[in-house]
């Protein structure tokens, strides 16, 4: 059994949450970066709203999760592509869910591989709360706290939903 | 050969079980009594008649026990590899009762003194009859005839060049002539050396993929067919010591119908693996003459089958664990083979590429009468025997392995056919489980 | 009957078919070789950045084992093992214990005592890889990175990643192998990999005298006319030659072998005017292929190096990850058998 959470309004809201912190830092040209892949996908949409004309980049996080010494590399790994110097960027990092904080945490440590941006604002469409690392995005589309038996999934690009699913277990 | 548990004054009789002599013919049921040494009884005789002790053979196999033409008991050497007692009690467990000694020893058996060397090892610590086979050149190097006459004398029963070959065809020729003249039967492995070069597996499918170092068919033909023809202008008594090539198999036929006196034999893994067993790399398979095609091993044992190939050997050649614990080509070659002989032919009749009464002959008369000696069960012949089971089971281990050697080729799979008794002249060489 | 032998997959593949040991291209299919492939084009990316790192193997001791002298493989390896933030120990065996008589079995229980994670290995000899990956601790990963004739999996895979760039994919390729594929464990493994990765043709351009005996049952088609085999090629890749082949009566000269199967302009234009010219070094001018060819506008023998070192990660870190969650899934089988008593 499932039950779709209205995307646009999660839209919205990043949306305002973001124009309001732009203007608060006097953020002039921010870049975006979505990490796979529903991050992704989540910035595309948002990078059209806030008429961002500058392509975004996708973060591929394989290399820098910190689970590889449990369950190894995943065999689908994808090029990470940043069409842009991130060096003294101010960037919006995108993601579609937050919920331990370890893949913000690899993210980031990616970025900094690339070189030493100016500032970096978190914006998530759902922030499923259960972190297990200090880090808090700065944008959040909804809060949710998940019931044991509940999953969220995001499916995409086109439309864009958000499925809320009873499974069996 | 040294006594065991019946001493030969005692009298055995051996009831129930299937007997199956070297020549063919199966009866149930006999009783035999064995006396001094000999078969005293058989049949009804043997039945109603008084022993000391008995044996139930009940579900057993009774056959002259197996004559293996090559086999190195690695005495006199350094030990890592073996001993005569070791090596011959591995012998008595797998059934044999008579083995050829390989003159491939340390140092070489070419010479009256090594001789007697392993003929008093053997009387000191063998359950089961060895018969030396003494060097055709001196040191095995190929070039210079060895005292072919002397070791003769000395109880040599055929004269071998081991695993080595002769350094030209020249002095092959003379060592056939001179081994000739005394009436000696010359064991030779064919292979020529410079075609076979630095090869160690079959040139084939498995060496193409592997990139391993192959030994074309034509290294075995080519000296198979030198061999035969150096055979019969000499006169020689020729036997042919491992064939590995289908193509082998048909020039000795040939060979036979022009009259050539040749006989050959085969080992018994030759029987069961191919080139295939090299896939993985295990070392246990390096092996010279190599393990060839799936159509030469069919060709081999359509050879045994068909009386062409009168003998199966064990080519047992055991080693100490590190000589296979390399890069396979660093390794050396060899399995050791004895223990498994006869489960591995009792593989072949289940599955119907050989009857038993094929695979006995092959252990049996076959190679008896290469060597000139007697193999059935008869009234007063000498009670050489093999009693096995064929429906029982057991698995080749390190544990279980009596042989210095644990490289067998089958380890840690249950195998058919466990031998209950081994008489050798009446005594008993092995009565394990 | 088969001997109870380990077959080359038992050996390189966790249950779930992950990649453990990088042994050999033999029984590893076209979908491992391709997620081998994009995970290399991933490592790529990498080495574009200003910090060229990636934390998998930190923390991790890489050693490299040569038993055969080789600067290019082991540095490229170096740098891939580094690249993944690893240790890297370089050790050259042929000029310490083994030359004294050591024997292998001994080298590797000295070196396991250094707590390696992964064995880097090139070896004279075929199967060494897969005897040392039968005979070390378990947990510890081997890349073979050549052994004997047998095989050079990071070259061949190197090479396919060449192809892919250049071509897009394999299907319908026309691919010529020429030289001395006897002795070439990078032909053996190329041969494999283009078979798995569908290529549409595989032609083995030679003497007699350079090929393996039964070399088609590898999966390709002989050609002893170059100017034949040439025909409609999309890919050449020509094999080093090396001189002691004249001394094994196996050639006649260096100038026969030009003449009959270098690659010159001459021979180059029977190709397709797109076929791409590899080569997997050190070349031979003026005995395997003409100057003006190796240096040429379709000659690609250049791009190995970046792809060499993307390809490399990726193995490791692959074969890394099988190693680990295989542990990891030997321990989790344990504690459960533990919390059910049955241990």
């Amino acid at each position: 059994m499932s039950a779709l959470l209205d995307v646009d309004q999660l839209m919205d809201k990043l949306e305002a949450g973001l124009r309001g912190l732009l203007n608060e830092r006097g953020i002039e040209s921010p870049v975006l970066i979505g990490i796979r892949t529903g991050g992704v996908w989540v910035a595309d949409i948002i990078g059209k709203r806030l008429g961002i004309e500058e392509p975004f980049g996708e973060l591929d996080i394989s290399f820098y999760r910190d689970d590889f010494s449990r369950i190894g590399l995943n065999p689908k790994v994808t090029p990470s592509s940043l069409p842009f110097d991130t060096e003294g960027r101010d960037i919006i990092l995108v993601d579609d869910v937050i919920m331990s904080g370890r893949t913000i945490r690899a993210a980031m440590n990616e970025l900094f591989d690339y070189g030493r941006p100016a500032s970096i604002i978190l914006a998530t469409l759902i922030d499923l709360g259960a972190r297990e690392l200090p880090i808090q995005p700065d944008v959040a589309g909804q809060s949710l706290t998940l019931g044991m038996q509940q999953r969220v999934k995001l499916r995409g690009p086109d439309p864009l939903r958000i499925e809320l699913q009873e499974t069996e277990q | 050969m040294s006594g065991n548990t019946l001493s030969s004054s005692a009298s055995l009789k051996i009831t129930g079980g299937r007997l199956l002599d070297g020549h063919g013919s199966e009866t149930p049921n006999r009783a035999l009594l064995i006396r001094n040494g000999r078969i005293a009884a058989t049949g009804a005789t043997a039945e109603a008649a008084d022993a000391e002790q008995t044996f139930d053979a009940k579900g057993c196999m009774i056959t002259p026990g197996f004559v293996d033409l090559y086999c190195n008991l690695r005495e006199p050497g350094n030990g890592q590899k073996g001993n005569i007692v070791s090596e011959t009690r591995a012998a008595a467990r797998g059934g044999f009762t008579t083995v050829c000694a390989s003159p491939e020893t340390s140092p070489v058996n070419d010479s009256r003194a090594v001789t007697h060397l392993i003929q008093d090892g053997a009387d000191a610590g063998s359950p089961i009859r060895v018969l030396p086979v003494g060097a055709l050149t001196r040191g095995l190097e190929g070039e210079m005839l060895s005292d072919m006459a002397g070791l003769a004398a000395a109880g040599c029963i055929a004269l071998g060049n081991g695993s080595r070959g002769v350094r030209n065809a020249r002095v092959l020729r003379r060592c056939m002539a001179y081994a000739q003249t005394f009436g000696l039967t010359v064991m030779l492995r064919p292979e020529n050396q410079s075609l076979a070069a630095d090869g160690y597996a079959h040139d084939g499918l498995v060496t193409a993929r592997l990139g391993l170092l192959g030994i074309p068919e034509v290294a075995e033909t080519a000296s198979v067919m030198e061999m035969l023809l150096l055979a019969e202008e000499t006169g020689v008594k020729l036997h042919l010591s491992q064939l590995s090539c289908g193509r082998s198999v048909e020039m000795l036929a040939d060979a036979r119908r022009r009259g050539i006196s040749v006989t050959a034999d085969v080992a018994m893994h030759q029987l069961v693996f191919t080139e295939d067993a090299l896939s993985g790399f295990d070392s246990r398979f390096h092996l010279r003459p190599p393990l060839r095609s799936e159509a030469d091993r069919k060709a081999l044992v359509a050879g045994v089958r068909e009386g062409v190939i009168d003998a199966i050997v064990s080519q047992h050649l055991p080693h100490e664990s590190a000589a296979k614990q390399a890069p396979l080509p660093d390794t050396e070659p060899g399995l050791s083979s004895i223990e498994s002989v006869l489960s591995l032919g009792l593989g072949l009749v289940k599955r119907g590429e050989l009857s038993l009464a094929e695979l006995v002959r092959g252990l049996t008369s076959g190679p008896a009468s290469v060597i000139g000696l007697p193999a059935s069960i008869s009234q007063d012949e000498i009670a050489d025997l093999c009693v096995f089971d064929p429906g029982a089971d057991w698995t080749p281990s390190s544990q279980s392995l009596i042989s210095v050697g644990h490289h067998a080729p089958v380890l840690g799979q249950p195998l058919p056919g466990v031998v209950r008794l081994t008489l050798a002249e009446g005594r008993e060489a092995w009565g394990g489980a | 009957m088969t001997a109870n032998a380990a077959s080359p997959n038992h050996l390189q593949l966790t249950r779930d078919g992950q990649l453990r040991h990088f042994l050999t291209l033999d029984g590893l299919g076209r979908e491992l070789l391709t997620d081998i492939l994009d995970t290399a084009d991933s490592f790529i990316e990498v080495g574009e950045r200003s910090i060229k790192k990636v934390p998998l193997l930190r923390g991790r001791t890489v050693v490299n084992l040569f038993f055969e002298a080789s600067t290019r493989t082991r540095s490229t390896f170096e740098l891939a093992a580094k690249r993944l933030s690893a240790d890297v120990l370089n050790l050259d065996i042929n000029t310490s214990a083994t030359s004294k008589g050591e024997s292998l079995s001994d080298t590797l229980l000295n070196l396991e005592a250094m707590a390696s994670d992964m064995f880097v290995v090139r070896h004279a000899q075929s199967g060494a890889p897969h005897f040392i990956a039968q005979s070390v601790t378990p947990g510890v990963a081997i890349i073979n990175a050549g052994d004997g004739r047998h095989a050079h999996p990071t070259q061949a895979m190197l090479d396919m990643l060449t192809i892919r760039q250049h071509k897009g994919g394999f299907e319908g390729l026309k691919v010529a192998i020429v030289g001395d594929i006897l002795h070439s464990r990078v032909a053996r493994s190329q041969i494999r990999a283009l078979n798995e990765l569908g290529a549409e043709q595989i032609r083995v351009i030679a003497p007699g005298t350079l090929l393996p005996r039964d070399v088609e049952s590898l999966g390709c088609t002989v050609e002893y006319d170059m100017a034949r085999g040439m025909k409609d090629l999309d890919v050449v890749i020509m094999l080093r030659l090396q001189k002691e082949r004249m001394e094994g009566a196996l050639l006649p000269s260096e100038r026969e072998f030009y003449r009959l199967y270098g690659l010159s302009q001459d021979k180059l234009a029977l190709a397709h005017p797109e076929c791409i010219v590899m080569h997997p070094g050190p070349i031979n001018r003026g005995v395997e292929i003409e100057s003006a060819v190796a240096d040429g506008p379709q000659s690609v023998i250049l791009n190995q190096v970046t792809n060499g070192i993307a390809i490399r990660m990726a193995v490791m870190s692959m074969a890394m990850g099988g190693q680990v969650a295989e542990r990891q899934q030997k321990l989790n089988e344990l504690s459960e058998l533990n919390e059910r008593g049955l241990a």
